[in-house]
């Protein structure tokens, strides 16, 4: 009788536990789909084709749309990935193939896991200082540029633990055919590496994506169809932010629509990322 | 009496070789003068003189002496952590790519140091291959490009000799059979033992003279453990092989000279019956009859 009462007792305990986690969890979701749900009432109602496709119009006028702001955005990341990934990802196979140890090393994991907490409007204020006045105007490439300096320690960090997480007999494998070191890393590891790298990028587009202080200082904004890379251009958080603090309802209704529109890109990167390192996962058996 | 054995046999040898070139032209073939008692047409492939080896401060090789003959499976028996690895390591320059270790010593392939410091490590790896414990293709290769990774990193780009090196490659794996319609799904898609053939293969393809092998038979199956096993046998004739097992029955099926390590010291280095049956050393015998290890 005495058993029986202990396992009751534990029985309880346990079932106890389990609702007290299941109810963690829906709290911190509730935040989050919550948010999902506001932003897609208040934006559903300008998303239509002519957010897609138009250009922005002036206040009361009918049909403005964000579509500038959008190809900006897209321009802006492709810039980044173009200033960024490189050195990112082979800073990350530096430290994961070479950097074991040594001072050199340690300073660049360290100086990478700084910069991934810098406050971007900080990296913002930087590139102004060191891209838009000598260059004296501002522009999608410092833009551009201040995007990339951001997703570097991103991708270093991911890349280097990626690669770590390649078994070492694989290179020792490569080096008892006779292939050269570098040949190794470049043809075997990264390459078997190459979808959690693809990760790694895909999340640091989806950070850089979203950011909007440091575009303010480095392309500004426009209200119209960029024409080289070297002018004020659009972007879709800029252009959010303008139009939410202005004094128009109908500018307002089109920074909700745009919000909702940034969202869905960002989240639809992120699920992306998630999925295809699922289904890459299998290679690294 | 042991001088006209050795000259009977030297003369047939002759014979036989003559005999082989008649179609051609009458080579006159000198047999050669370092031809020892037990084995009358061996020649050293490798030299191993007073190799020690350290991981940092440990020494893990204590002034290792033996002599590798060509065509010949070598094999290096022992308990857990008596350096068989690191021996067979060093012999490819492996042993090296650890951080902490060191080396000393010195290791010839046929009268040429491989430590001499003309000589790229990359270089002596491709005449001096290994196959490892865990079977490892690259994952995110096809068994085409698996086997020829060697070749092609190495600047072979020819479609033609790419092709019929994969072929010849796996037929002297014996894989050719069971993969020769799939040659381009992934190399990781294989069961263990046709992945350990592949490894095989693969270090085949790069056309190397001794092959080493660290245990490839103890990831695997009975069944895959024979295939390999009879494959070492035909690689015999063509190939000088060292294997590295702890499977003591292994190394008296498949091998002609077995060396018998313990701690770091190579104990005893002799054919393979004479260890079996009648070592000299009671280290060795203790060791083959289960006392320890």
């Amino acid at each position: 009788m005495f058993v029986i009462n202990y396992q009751t007792q534990r029985s309880f305990t346990n079932k106890l536990m389990v609702f007290l986690c299941g109810l963690a969890a829906v709290i911190a979701f509730v935040p989050l789909v919550s948010l999902l749900v506001y932003v897609v009432s208040q934006g559903y109602q300008q998303f239509k084709p002519a957010f897609f496709f138009n250009l922005p119009q002036a206040v009361g006028v009918p049909g403005g749309g964000m579509a500038n702001a959008i190809l900006g955005t897209l321009t802006l990341i492709l810039i980044a990935s173009v200033v960024g990934l490189p050195i990112g990802i082979f800073a990350g196979v530096y430290l994961a193939e070479f950097g074991k140890k040594g001072k050199f090393a340690w300073l660049v994991r360290f100086v990478a896991d700084v910069l991934s907490g810098v406050p971007s409007i900080v990296t913002g204020i930087v590139a102004y200082t060191v891209i838009v006045k000598p260059m004296g105007n501002f522009s999608a490439l410092a833009g551009g540029c201040a995007l990339g300096f951001m997703m570097i320690p991103i991708v270093t960090r991911t890349t280097e633990e990626l690669v770590k997480l390649i078994p070492h007999s694989l290179r020792e494998a490569s080096w008892a055919l006779g292939i050269p070191q570098w040949k190794t890393v470049l043809s075997i590891v990264i390459r078997t590496a190459k979808n959690g790298i693809l990760t790694g990028v895909l999340l640091s587009i989806a950070r850089v994506a979203g950011e909007t202080a440091p575009l303010l200082f480095t392309s500004f904004n426009n209200q119209f169809w960029p024409r080289t890379i070297n002018e004020p251009t659009a972007s879709l958080t800029v252009q959010v932010y303008t139009y939410a603090i202005s004094p128009f309802d109908d500018w307002r209704q089109q920074a909700w629509t745009g919000a909702l529109v940034l969202l869905l890109i960002v989240l639809a990167v992120n699920v992306f990322a998630k999925m295809f390192f699922k289904t890459g996962r299998g290679v690294l058996r | 009496m042991i001088d006209e054995a050795i000259q009977k046999e030297k003369v047939e040898k002759v014979k036989m070789e003559t005999t082989k070139t008649s179609g051609e032209s009458m080579k006159l073939v000198i047999p050669r003068a370092e031809a020892e008692m037990s084995n009358v047409a061996q020649k050293t492939k490798m030299k191993i003189e007073g190799v020690c080896a350290w991981f940092g401060d440990k020494q893990a090789l204590f002034d290792v002496n033996m002599n590798v003959h060509e065509k010949e499976v070598t094999a290096i028996i022992g308990p857990s952590g008596c350096g068989k690895s690191t021996l067979i390591r060093c012999f490819n320059r492996m042993h090296e790519t650890v951080p902490t270790a060191r080396f000393a010593g010195d290791i010839m392939l046929e009268d040429k140091s491989i430590f001499d410091p003309r000589i790229d490590p990359v270089v002596v790896r491709r005449r001096i291959g290994m196959v490892f414990q865990k079977p490892t293709p690259f994952p995110t290769l096809s068994i085409y490009e698996n086997v020829i990774v060697g070749l092609k990193l190495n600047g072979v780009r020819d479609k033609k000799v790419l092709d019929q090196a994969v072929e010849s490659s796996l037929r002297k794996a014996a894989l050719w059979e069971e993969v020769k319609d799939s040659l381009y799904k992934p190399g990781a898609a294989l069961s263990g033992g046709q992945q350990q053939r592949l490894c095989i293969a693969r270090a085949l393809a790069v056309e190397l003279e001794v092959l080493l092998m660290d245990e490839p038979c103890s990831a695997l199956d009975p069944i895959s453990t024979s295939k390999v096993e009879e494959l070492i046998h035909e690689l015999r004739q063509n190939y000088t092989i060292v294997i590295v097992t702890h499977n003591m029955q292994q190394a008296a099926r498949v091998s002609q000279k077995t060396a018998f390590m313990l701690s770091g010291k190579l104990i005893e280095y002799d054919a393979t019956e004479k260890v079996f049956t009648n070592p000299s050393n009671k280290l060795t015998e203790d060791y083959i009859t289960g006392r320890f290890g």
